[in-house]
C-alpha cells in the first residue's frame, strides 16, 4: 500500500499526533465488549465511546479537545458489532486527521458513523447471524449429536472465533489505513455481491439441512392386514423423503411472512407433536 | 459445591455474552456443554447442547429487536438434565423456551434500567473524566452478567426432588409427545433463518440444496462445496449480463477479491 497516513508535503510541521500500534490493539480488544450497554433509546452509545477511549487519550491531551470527543462518541450509535471494526478502523484515521488539523471537522466524524452504521449492518446481518452461525453450529450440534461428542462444541466455539478476531482485526486495521478510500471502495457494490453469494450458499444449506436434521417419524405400521402392511413412512420415503418437514417448514416461512409471531409457531408445532403422538401417528 | 459455583460462572458469562454477542458462551451448544462439565456429566450437558442449537440457531438480535434469551433457557435446563434433577434431554428442550421468554423479558427491562447509568455517561464525558466512562462501561457488562446468573441462582434453589416428582407426574402419552415435539421444533428456527434471506431469486437455490441432501450419499462437505459453487456461478453470470455503468467498467481485482473472500466462508 503506498497510501500512508500522516505523510504531508509541509515538513517543518510540528510533531504529528499519531495512534501506536499498541492503542489500535487497545481499542481492538475494548471493541468485543461493544454491546454490553446497549440502552434505549441511544443503542450502542456507550459501548462506542468505551472502545474509543484509548485513541481519545492519546490524541486529546487537552481538556477541552477531550471533552468534545468524548461526547461526540456519545452519541447515537447501531451497527453490526463485527462491522463495528471497519467503522472504527475509519474513525480512528478521521480522529487523527481532526486532532492534527487536517480539515477535518466534528461533523465530518459524527456523518461519516452515521453513514456507515446503517448500510454495513443490512450487509453483514445475513452473513454472519443469517448464514455462518446458524450453519456452524448446526454442523457442530450434528457432529456432537452422531458420536463425535466434544468435538462438535469445539469446532463450533473455535470456528467462530477465530473467524470474528481475524475478521475484527483485519477491517479495523484495513480501515484506518485507508481512511476515507474505505466509503469509495464500499459503494463499488463489492458488498452486495458477497451478500448476494452467502445468502445462495445460506439458502442452499438451509434446504440441505431441512430434511437431514427434523426428526419426524410417522408410527411404521397405520393399518395392518393378514398379509400386508400398509407404512406411510415407507410409502413416503418412496415419494420423497423429508417431504413432510419441508411442508411444515414452508408452512412456517409462510406464516412467519404474514407476521404471525415465531412464539406462536413453537406452540403450534409443540402442540402438532403431542396430538400426533397421542393420535398414534408420529413416533 | 464446585459444580455450583461452576454453573453460576457460566451463568454470569453466558448472560454477558447474550448481549455482547461476541465469544457465543450463550449459546446451547457451549453453555450446556460448560454446565455439563461443571456438574460432571458432560456428556447429557453436549446432547442436550445439540438438541437445543437446533431449536435456537435462528434466534438472533438484529436492529434494535431482542429475540428470545438463550442464555438463560441453556443454563437453567442443562442444570436440570446434568445436575440432581436429571431429565431427558427433550424434557430440557421444551421447558428452555419458556426460560428463554423469561430471559427475554429481563433483556427488555435491562435495556430500559441501565438508562440512568448512560445518563452518568454524559457528565463524565462533560468532565472529560475517560476513567470513570470506562468504569461505567464495565459495571453494565457485569449486569448483563448478573442478568442471567441471578434468576440461574433462584432456579437452583428449587430442590430436585420437586423437578423429579414434577416430571414423574406427566403421563406417559404426554412425555413420548414431548420428545416427538422436541425433534420437530427446529422446523421454527429452519424457518425464521429462510424468511430472513429469501427473495424471489434464492428460493431456487433453497430446493436445490433440499433435493440433493435427500440423497444420503452427500456428505456435508460436498453439499457445501456445491453451494459455494452455485453461488460464484450465479454472481459471475449475472455480472456478466448486466453492462456496466461507468464507461470502464469494475475493475478486474473486484472480482479476485470477492472470489478470495467467498473462498474464506
Amino acid at each position: 500500500m503506498t497510501y500512508r497516513k500522516g505523510v504531508s508535503e509541509v515538513t517543518d510541521e510540528p510533531k504529528l499526533r499519531r495512534l501506536t500500534l499498541s492503542d489500535q490493539l487497545l481499542v481492538f480488544s475494548h471493541s468485543g465488549l461493544e454491546q454490553a450497554a446497549w440502552n434505549y433509546p441511544r443503542l450502542q452509545n456507550l459501548g462506542f465511546c468505551y472502545l474509543m477511549v484509548p485513541a481519545i487519550r492519546r490524541l486529546y491531551p487537552e481538556k477541552e479537545a477531550r471533552i468534545l470527543a468524548a461526547q461526540r462518541h456519545l452519541e447515537l450509535f447501531n451497527t453490526m458489532p463485527y462491522m463495528q471494526s471497519l467503522i472504527t478502523g475509519v474513525t480512528l484515521s478521521l480522529e487523527e486527521d481532526h486532532a492534527n488539523g487536517k480539515g477535518v471537522s466534528n461533523d465530518d466524524i459524527r456523518a461519516l458513523k452515521v453513514s456507515m452504521m446503517g448500510s454495513l449492518a443490512g450487509v453483514a446481518d445475513p452473513v454472519w447471524w443469517g448464514t455462518l452461525r446458524p450453519i456452524l453450529s448446526a454442523f457442530a450440534a450434528s457432529l456432537a449429536l452422531s458420536g463425535f461428542g466434544i468435538v462438535g462444541p469445539l469446532v463450533f466455539f473455535i470456528g467462530w472465533n477465530v473467524a470474528r478476531l481475524s475478521f475484527r482485526w483485519a477491517t479495523q486495521r484495513w480501515g484506518y489505513l485507508q481512511g476515507l478510500k474505505v466509503v469509495t471502495f464500499l459503494s463499488s457494490g463489492v458488498l452486495q455481491k458477497l451478500t448476494l453469494g452467502a445468502s445462495i450458499v445460506g439458502m442452499f444449506v438451509m434446504g440441505a439441512i431441512v430434511p437431514r436434521w427434523t426428526r419426524f417419524k410417522f408410527a411404521p405400521i397405520i393399518a395392518s392386514s393378514q398379509h400386508n402392511s400398509l407404512s406411510l413412512q415407507a410409502m413416503l420415503d418412496q415419494l420423497l423423503p423429508g417431504l413432510v418437514p419441508l411442508i411444515l417448514t414452508l408452512v412456517c416461512v409462510w406464516l412467519l411472512r404474514h407476521h404471525v409471531k415465531p412464539l406462536w409457531l413453537l406452540l403450534g408445532v409443540f402442540i402438532l407433536g403431542l396430538g400426533g403422538y397421542w393420535l398414534g401417528l408420529l413416533r | 459445591m464446585s459444580s455450583i459455583l461452576g454453573v453460576l460462572v457460566v451463568a454470569f458469562l453466558a448472560g454477558v455474552e447474550g448481549v455482547v454477542d461476541e465469544w457465543e458462551f450463550h449459546q446451547p451448544i457451549v453453555a450446556c456443554t460448560l454446565v455439563g462439565l461443571a456438574t460432571g456429566n458432560l456428556f447429557s450437558g453436549i446432547a442436550l447442547g445439540a438438541a437445543l442449537q437446533l431449536v435456537t440457531l435462528g434466534w438472533m438480535n438484529i436492529g434494535t429487536a431482542v429475540a428470545p434469551d438463550p442464555a438463560l433457557a441453556a443454563v437453567v435446563a442443562a442444570w436440570w438434565v446434568s445436575g440432581a434433577a436429571h431429565l431427558p434431554a427433550a424434557a430440557g428442550v421444551i421447558l428452555a423456551i419458556p426460560l428463554a421468554l423469561i430471559g427475554q423479558g429481563l433483556t427488555r427491562g435491562l435495556r430500559q434500567l441501565i438508562i440512568p447509568l448512560v445518563a452518568q455517561a454524559d457528565r463524565a464525558a462533560a468532565q472529560g473524566n475517560l476513567r470513570r466512562i470506562t468504569w461505567l462501561h464495565w459495571s453494565s457488562m457485569v449486569l448483563q452478567g448478573l442478568r442471567v446468573m441471578i434468576p440461574t441462582a433462584l432456579f437452583m434453589l428449587l430442590p430436585a426432588t420437586w423437578i423429579q416428582q414434577g416430571y414423574a407426574a406427566i403421563p406417559e402419552v404426554l412425555r413420548g409427545g414431548l420428545r416427538v415435539s422436541a425433534g420437530l421444533l427446529v422446523v421454527v428456527s429452519f424457518a425464521i433463518v429462510i424468511n430472513m434471506m429469501a427473495t424471489r431469486q434464492l428460493w431456487p437455490f433453497f430446493f436445490i440444496g433440499f433435493a440433493l441432501a435427500t440423497d444420503g450419499h452427500l456428505s456435508l462437505v460436498a453439499l457445501g462445496m456445491i453451494g459455494v459453487g452455485l453461488a460464484i456461478l450465479y454472481i459471475k453470470l449475472q455480472s456478466k449480463d448486466t453492462p456496466h455503468h461507468d464507461g470502464s467498467g469494475t475493475p478486474p481485482n473486484d472480482e479476485d477479491e470477492l472470489d478470495r473472500e467467498l473462498d474464506d466462508l
